[in-house]
């Protein structure tokens, strides 16, 4: 039984801890970091595969606030914390280059991840809406952490989109409050069961829905993270791609659809549209880019829109593969922008004209970038193959054929494009391509190196977890979202 | 009735956002929606001539709940408006640090990010 | 921006007198949080105005030399470390996080001052983050002055930058 408030505590006693300490001492907020991130991470290792609800003070739902722990929030959780220690380890050396203050960073870092796993843990929905808060916030002070005018300039587009979303949030607590009478989420599910349907509580859904769906990119709302992610040091792109969009919009939307609202046909086409229009634009725009990381951002709505389709499915198979989507998405969609960081801290550029032939003096970057393409592109035996076929599989037998070829299209179309990139930047030599700058590159240091390689094991072995289908890893998980409103309202309320 | 009033406080802060160049107009925007939905919030809690939610001693309890105003969505309001603050001091130094960088607060001249 | 430091002779002589009892009305409404409206926020918030508006009055130099940039930081995270560690300490004594292990000691009845068990110590915690951080988000926005020279695109110079 492991103490749920230890996900919290830990990390915010130690954003506040390192300022106190690392004034004179240089050392102290790489270490403590670390330290926090990888204990985190072996917390949430012995979570899995447990569910209980921890009754904060000891004042039961529907008084008090509660942490539930499901097959749901494990996983989001070992997630959140793997990442998050693999960008501690990638920042201590890339942060030498060109940032200056890295307390102020530590601090911030841990303040999000602390933030991300009190969404994820939370059971009422204010509780909720602050984690959220507190994450996002993190994250967009440290969007725009080098003081640059194009990055203070993505920092502020990002800013206000995700304070009107959060607004839209707000309200839609409040109108559910006014209601229902309660704030927690099992609660709210109960008593929307028993009173008749009413357009204020359609409205509120549709408020509450749009503005997690700005928070995880879906199309009509992506318009802040092509500027966003660039901008950022690269482990926070890392970290903002392959988890804040995760832990704060599609962990809740699941959370919200699933769970309080109720699963109907309605939503169902919703989130399908929304899905299959993200995978085509997300891909479309992508191909024009000449920014690495810009590109790599336009991929990463276009994967969300996979898992958006393979979500609004519905059925077993479709709850998987979108699980399983995201799940992979994160491991590879971080292992390619720490690539990205990596290039652009030996070459000084994120313009894939001026690499080339770095397959040569960076081999071991090279290598994982193209394992990481290898896998966003759908190539067996890597995870990225596995998700995306059960997802197809799984629109062919819901009777829906027609988004299993949009899905394959897009298939086709991110390997296009991820096949560009290995040509330029690794292969072959861009347009502008300069042979003294090339002489002078060599491979990055070690303790960048090792979250790649890690990453790129769990890329590459990913794809056994699915051993036993439904029944095996992602059997909870499965279970949480077949499970619907009553299943959780027993859970939390136990009655 | 009032509860349309307040949402179209928040419709008139979210014209703010959408449609104005200056980024200050867009910040005081932003804080017009704040403040509307933290006023929707302690207007839910208001009951017809109800007393502030303050126990004294020896008062029965049942008798004070019926009368009592709600207190929880103040709480909720406390907290968010010290969320919003937190929010609005990050807007306003980026602000600041915007127009050390680029010389103007209009944001159609911030064009560096395209494509 | 004129030169001579703070405002009038009125203002800082009026100032002077009543920035104690200022002071003395944030702290009750931090103590008394658990018996009356307010609590941590709106206390901290009257405690930073104390000191905003010491550095109306008198100019910079003079807040700073009350509460320095290091001593508002340090302050800072000790509220918040504070307040985690008085919930912390409710799993030990109490078995459960944040739980109200002081409640069940007390001689004095409700409705008094030292009732309610944590509740007062987590206000006076609160109380201090608050105003340390809303002091150190007005100087750090106070301190750093711009001077520009041309407008658009010339460089945009500002003088004593804050490295903070």
């Amino acid at each position: 039984m492991v103490n749920l408030p230890l996900f919290i505590i830990i990390p915010f006693g130690v954003a506040f801890f390192i300022p106190m300490v690392s004034r004179k001492v240089k050392w102290v907020p790489d270490v403590l970091g670390n330290i926090t991130t990888f204990i985190l991470l072996v917390l949430s290792l012995m979570t899995l595969n447990q569910e209980f609800v921890y009754h904060i003070g000891g004042w039961h739902a529907p008084f008090g606030i509660v942490l539930v722990l499901d097959g749901l929030s494990c996983l989001l959780l070992v997630i959140i914390n793997l990442i998050s220690f693999m960008a501690t380890l990638f920042s201590i050396e890339y942060l030498e280059k060109r940032f200056t203050s890295k307390l102020r960073y530590c601090s911030l870092f841990l303040l999000m991840v602390g933030g991300m796993n009190g969404t994820v843990l939370s059971g009422d929905l204010f509780n909720l809406f602050v984690f959220m808060e507190i994450a996002s916030i993190a994250s967009y002070a440290l969007v725009g952490f080098g003081c640059q005018a194009s990055e203070l300039e993505a920092s502020f587009k990002y800013l206000v989109m995700g304070n009107v979303a959060s607004l839209f949030i707000l309200y839609a607590v409040a109108l559910l409050y006014g209601k229902t009478g309660s704030l927690n989420m099992a609660d709210v599910a109960r008593i929307l069961k028993e009173i008749p349907y009413d357009n204020l509580i359609g409205f509120a859904f549709v408020l509450i829905i749009s503005g997690f769906m700005v928070k995880s990119a879906l199309v009509p709302f992506h318009a802040w993270l092509p500027d966003a992610h660039p901008s950022a040091p690269s482990p926070i792109s890392a970290m903002l791609s392959g988890v804040v969009i995760k832990a704060l919009g599609v962990y809740v939307i699941i959370r919200l659809v699933y769970n309080l609202f109720g699963f109907t046909p309605l939503i169902s086409q919703v989130l399908i549209y929304l899905g299959v229009v993200s995978m085509i634009v997300g891909v479309c725009l992508a191909l024009l880019q000449w920014d690495f990381k810009r590109l790599l951002a336009y991929h990463s709505i276009s994967q969300i829109g996979y898992v958006f389709v393979g979500i609004g499915l519905g059925t077993p198979l479709g709850i998987l593969g979108g699980i399983f989507h995201l799940f992979n998405h994160s491991l590879f969609k971080s292992l390619l922008f720490l690539d990205a960081g990596s290039i652009e801290y030996e070459t000084g550029t994120r313009d894939l004209n001026r690499m080339g032939l770095l397959y040569k003096k960076m081999p071991v970057t090279s290598l994982s970038t193209l394992f990481a393409s290898l896998s966003i592109s759908g190539i067996p035996p890597f995870n990225g193959f596995w998700s995306k076929l059960i997802i197809i599989l799984a629109a062919i037998k819901a009777g829906r054929p027609v988004i299993a070829l949009w899905a394959v299209i897009g298939s086709i179309l991110t390997l296009s494009s991820f096949t560009k990139v290995c040509r330029y930047a690794l292969y072959g030599k861009g347009e502008k391509f300069d042979r003294e700058k090339w002489e002078k590159l060599n491979e990055v240091p070690e303790t960048m190196i090792v979250p790649l390689i890690i990453l790129s094991i769990l890329c590459f072995f990913t794809g056994l977890l699915l051993i036993n289908g439904e029944n095996g890893i992602f059997g909870p998980v499965i279970d949480v979202l077949n499970g619907g409103v009553l299943q959780y309202i027993y859970k939390v309320l136990g009655s | 009735m009032i509860y349309y009033l307040c949402f179209v406080l928040f419709l008139i802060g979210l014209y703010g956002v959408c449609c104005k160049k200056n980024v200050v107009k867009i910040i005081l925007g932003l804080w017009v929606m704040e403040y509307s939905v933290n006023l929707f919030l302690i207007l839910l809690g208001y009951r017809k001539n109800g007393i502030a939610p303050i126990l004294k001693k020896g008062e029965d309890i049942v008798e004070f709940s019926q009368k009592a105003v709600d207190p929880l969505p103040q709480a909720l309001v406390l907290t968010s408006i010290v969320i919003g603050l937190g929010v609005l001091a990050l807007m306003v130094t980026v602000a600041i640090r915007l127009y050390q960088r680029y010389g103007t607060f209009d944001i159609t001249e911030m064009k560096k990010l395209k494509g | 921006m004129n030169e001579e430091k703070g405002m009038s002779l009125i203002v800082k002589t009026v100032t002077r007198w009543l920035k104690g009892f200022i002071f003395l009305f944030g702290a009750y409404i931090v103590v008394f949080g658990h018996l009356s409206p307010g609590g941590g926020f709106p206390g901290g918030v009257v405690f930073a105005a104390t000191f905003i508006l010491l550095t109306l009055a008198f100019g910079r130099e003079y807040a700073l030399k009350k509460i320095g940039k290091i001593l508002a930081s340090e302050l800072d995270s000790l509220g918040a470390i504070l307040f985690l560690l008085i919930a912390t300490l409710g799993i030990y004594f109490g078995g459960i996080f944040f739980s109200n292990f002081i409640e069940k000691n007390h001689p004095t009845g409700n409705f008094n001052l030292f009732s309610a068990g944590i509740i007062p110590l987590c206000q006076i915690s609160i109380g201090i983050k608050v105003g340390a951080s809303l002091f150190m988000i007005f100087i750090i926005l106070a301190v750093i002055r711009v001077v520009f020279e041309d407008g658009k695109g010339k460089l945009i110079t500002t003088e004593k930058k804050d490295k903070k």
